[in-house]
This record gives structure tokens, C-alpha cells and sequence, in this order.
């Protein structure tokens, strides 16, 4: 099982704080995944932490991962 | 700090063994600029001017509104339509008067950001906008100064200490176009969420000046008031944050923040010597020539008034009138001055025009 978190803004696109997921192998099979259940994501600004730590790059993702999807905050 | 009133005020802080009196005379010593007297800035002056931290800035070109009210805590209905940085140094200075505070009355910009932030020990990030926060990040990068950043959005806070070569643009490189994310008065947000991330924004401020504790330094800290859940990632430097980045003061000067952020520049009104002078006929104008004051010719048709573009920013409360026209030896420095005014008034609303062709055009326009 794999746990998928969700902030700010983004949980208006998902409807939800946290989602279980399956077997997916890496972050980017991980965005088509969620890009097709929330097709609006695809134009959301965010960055993607596998285990707390950003990855920018094709990661593979294990059993018991945590991932997180943080998108940037303008309000003050 | 040998004076009695003095270790008397801070006394409950100055008995922690790990503050103490040397942790107080860190604070009286350190200098804290706090750009944005909003819903995060409130709470961050508020604590660090009780704390003792010997001078602050403020930075801030609103006015206050009754729809800040709710969560801007230094302001009270009497404020409605005063400046927030007069409204704000007020209150401060009531409340602690062993401290110095220094206000600015206008909005950071490419042109001003250097002057203000390079006198100052620490940054506190409050602003609303990303156009101000990827500003205020670059020019922070380049001076070396940590910056001190939080953020909010409905319920949710973010917070961090870029420093040690780690900056905004390590986690997000590039900033989002206006209207892709939602800022507080789009989004909403809960009042005591910026009194929350402004209390932590001033924590990090303190355990920063006096070294103790640990700061959020290449750690981003995310904060849910709804479900009290904290989340910390980690925040490493990137080789695409130096590529994306002004490096250079002078490359910074030449960011166009507003644009980079898909806010689209104010139109550049050029006039011509024959325009200006129907204007100076049927309005009250006030006529500002931005060349240095050994230029000539000088000129002797229009009343006017002399502010070297270098010092505009200092002597923009001279320009009284609410149509401006700038004036130089060719059109170029004015184009530039009135940009920078529009950037240094707003959000107010003034007809700021520049001369095309410079004295040439008028002289030329008047000998016709």
C-alpha cells in the first residue's frame, strides 16, 4: 500500500487529504495514475516528495512510501 | 541592559538558561526587516517588537481595510483607510519603547528591494503575492541574507529559513502565473492561521538571532490548523534555482517580477511636447524633470520640479498632484521614472505620463 497526501488547494481537485493507492512503481506511473483519476491536476502547480523529500526526476517508489503533493502559497 | 526597567521587561526570558542575558543582548542588537504588515505580518512584529529585538522594519504600501480586521491584529476599526506601516509603529512603539522602528511606505520593487533589505540582519517574508516573494527571495539569495518565509491559504500555513544556500527557488523554481494559485482574498483563510505561521515566523526570527533551538533551515514546514497536522520535508539546493535566478544586482534590476509572474505591465504612456502642454493647460499637473541637476538646458516654460531619477524613491511624497509628467534629456530616464513611480504609488491611482523625445521635443515644440 502506498499513502498519496494532498495540501493546500490541491485537495479541492482530489476532494480528499489522502488517498491509498496500490502497487505503483515510480513517481511517474504514480502522475498518470493520479492524472487520470483528476484530470484537472494536470494543470496544478505543485511539487511531489517521496519519504519527505522533493524528487524532480523519475523515482522509483517502494511498498510504504509516503507521498506528498505540496503546492506553492501566495497568501499572507 | 544594565538598566533595571530593561532586564525587568525581559526578565521571564532572560531566566531560560539557554537565553539568558547574552540571548537578550543578541536581540537588542539584531535588526528584523518584516516585509508585508498583513495577517502573517501582524503577529510577527508583534512578538518580536515585545521580545526586544532593537530594530525593526516594516515594509507595506496598504492602507488598512474592514476586511483585514479580522486577522490583521495590530489594527482596530479607527484605522480604516490609514497607512498600515503608521498604524503598525504606533502600536509597536506604545508597547515597546526601548526599540527602534523604521517604516516604508511602499511596495518592494526591483529598484528599491537592494536598499531596504541590505540594512537589515534577517527578512520576514508576509506578503500576499508571488511577484513580491519570488522578488524579495532572489534579492535575499544575493545579499546573503536569510529569509525567513511563511505563507498561508485557508487553513494551511507553510514556513521556512532560506539560508546557508538554500532559497524559494529550491522548491519552486519557477513562480506560478497570476491566477493560478489563490491568494487570502480569493482563497479565504481562517484569522488565527496567520497568527499561528506569524508567531512561528517570529520563533524561527529569535532562535536564529540568539542560536538556540533548531531552525527550519532546508526543512519546509507545512502546518494544518484544521487537522493540527504538521508535515516537514526535507529542502536540498538545486542547480536549476542558480540557472533561473537573477546572480548579480544589476541582473536583478532587470527582472521583470510582475511580468514573470503573468501580471501584465502598466501601459507606458509616452506624450509629445504638444500633448503635455494641452495638459499643463486644462489640468493640475505636476511637471518632474529626473535628469541629474547639472543637466541643461533647464527648463523655463513649465513649472516643474527637480528629482534626479537616483532619488525618486526618496522624494516621491513631493509629487502632489494627481497627473504627473515625467521629463528627462531624451525620453529614456522618464520612461523609467514613470515606471517606477506607478510601482512606488500603488496601488493608488494617478495619471503618470512620460515626455517622448525628452527636452529636445519641447524645445523644439515651443519654438514652432
Amino acid at each position: 500500500m502506498l499513502r498519496v497526501l494532498f495540501f493546500g488547494q490541491l485537495t479541492d481537485i482530489t476532494g480528499c487529504t489522502q488517498l491509498e493507492l496500490g502497487t505503483v512503481g515510480d513517481t511517474d506511473s504514480l502522475e498518470n495514475v493520479l492524472r487520470t483519476q483528476y484530470p484537472s491536476l494536470a494543470q496544478a502547480k505543485y511539487v511531489i516528495t517521496v519519504d519527505r523529500k522533493i524528487v524532480r526526476t523519475k523515482t522509483k517508489i517502494a511498498a510504504g512510501m509516503e507521498i506528498a503533493l505540496l503546492p506553492p502559497f501566495s497568501g499572507g | 541592559m544594565e538598566h533595571k526597567g530593561l532586564t525587568e521587561r525581559y526578565q521571564r526570558q532572560i531566566q531560560l538558561k539557554e537565553f539568558g542575558v547574552a540571548g537578550q543582548l543578541k536581540l537588542s542588537q539584531a535588526s528584523v526587516l518584516v516585509v508585508g504588515a498583513g495577517g502573517l505580518g501582524c503577529p510577527a512584529l508583534l512578538y518580536l517588537a515585545a521580545a526586544g529585538v532593537g530594530k525593526i522594519g516594516i515594509v507595506d504600501d496598504g492602507l488598512v481595510e474592514m476586511s483585514n480586521l479580522h486577522r490583521q491584529v495590530l489594527y482596530g476599526t479607527q484605522d480604516i483607510g490609514k497607512k498600515k506601516v503608521t498604524c503598525a509603529k504606533e502600536v509597536l512603539q506604545r508597547m515597546n519603547d526601548d526599540i527602534e522602528i523604521e517604516v516604508f511606505a511602499a511596495r518592494v520593487t526591483s529598484f528599491n528591494a537592494f536598499e531596504i533589505i541590505a540594512a537589515y540582519d534577517i527578512i520576514i517574508d508576509g506578503t500576499d503575492n508571488f511577484q513580491s516573494r519570488y522578488l524579495i527571495n532572489d534579492a535575499c539569495a544575493i545579499l546573503n541574507k536569510p529569509l525567513v518565509y511563511g505563507a498561508i491559504s485557508r487553513y494551511e500555513g507553510q514556513v521556512s529559513v532560506f539560508t546557508s544556500g538554500i532559497n524559494y527557488r529550491d522548491i519552486f523554481p519557477y513562480p506560478p502565473k497570476d491566477g493560478e494559485v489563490l491568494n487570502c482574498s480569493e482563497a479565504g483563510v481562517l484569522n488565527v492561521l496567520p497568527g499561528f505561521i506569524g508567531n512561528l515566523l517570529a520563533n524561527e526570527c529569535i532562535k536564529l538571532i540568539t542560536g538556540i533551538g533548531e531552525v527550519l533551515i532546508g526543512k519546509l514546514l507545512v502546518y494544518n490548523i484544521l487537522s493540527s497536522y504538521i508535515y516537514t520535508i526535507e529542502i536540498s539546493p538545486t542547480e536549476r534555482s542558480a540557472q533561473v535566478r537573477p546572480l548579480s544586482k544589476a541582473d536583478f534590476e532587470q527582472v521583470d517580477y510582475p511580468s514573470l509572474c503573468g501580471i501584465e505591465a502598466p501601459r507606458q504612456d509616452e506624450i509629445s511636447a504638444d500633448e503635455l502642454n494641452s495638459l499643463y493647460s486644462n489640468r493640475e499637473v505636476d511637471v518632474v524633470d529626473v535628469r541629474e541637476d547639472f543637466e541643461l538646458p533647464k527648463i523655463s516654460h513649465y513649472t516643474h520640479i527637480r528629482i534626479p531619477l537616483s532619488s525618486l524613491h526618496k522624494e516621491i511624497s513631493v509629487i502632489k498632484k494627481d497627473t504627473v509628467v515625467f521629463v528627462c534629456q531624451s525620453g529614456k530616464r522618464s520612461l523609467l521614472a514613470a515606471q517606477r513611480y506607478r510601482e512606488l504609488i500603488s496601488p493608488q491611482s494617478k495619471a503618470v505620463f512620460s515626455l517622448k523625445g525628452g527636452i529636445a521635443s519641447l524645445e523644439a515644440g515651443i519654438k514652432r
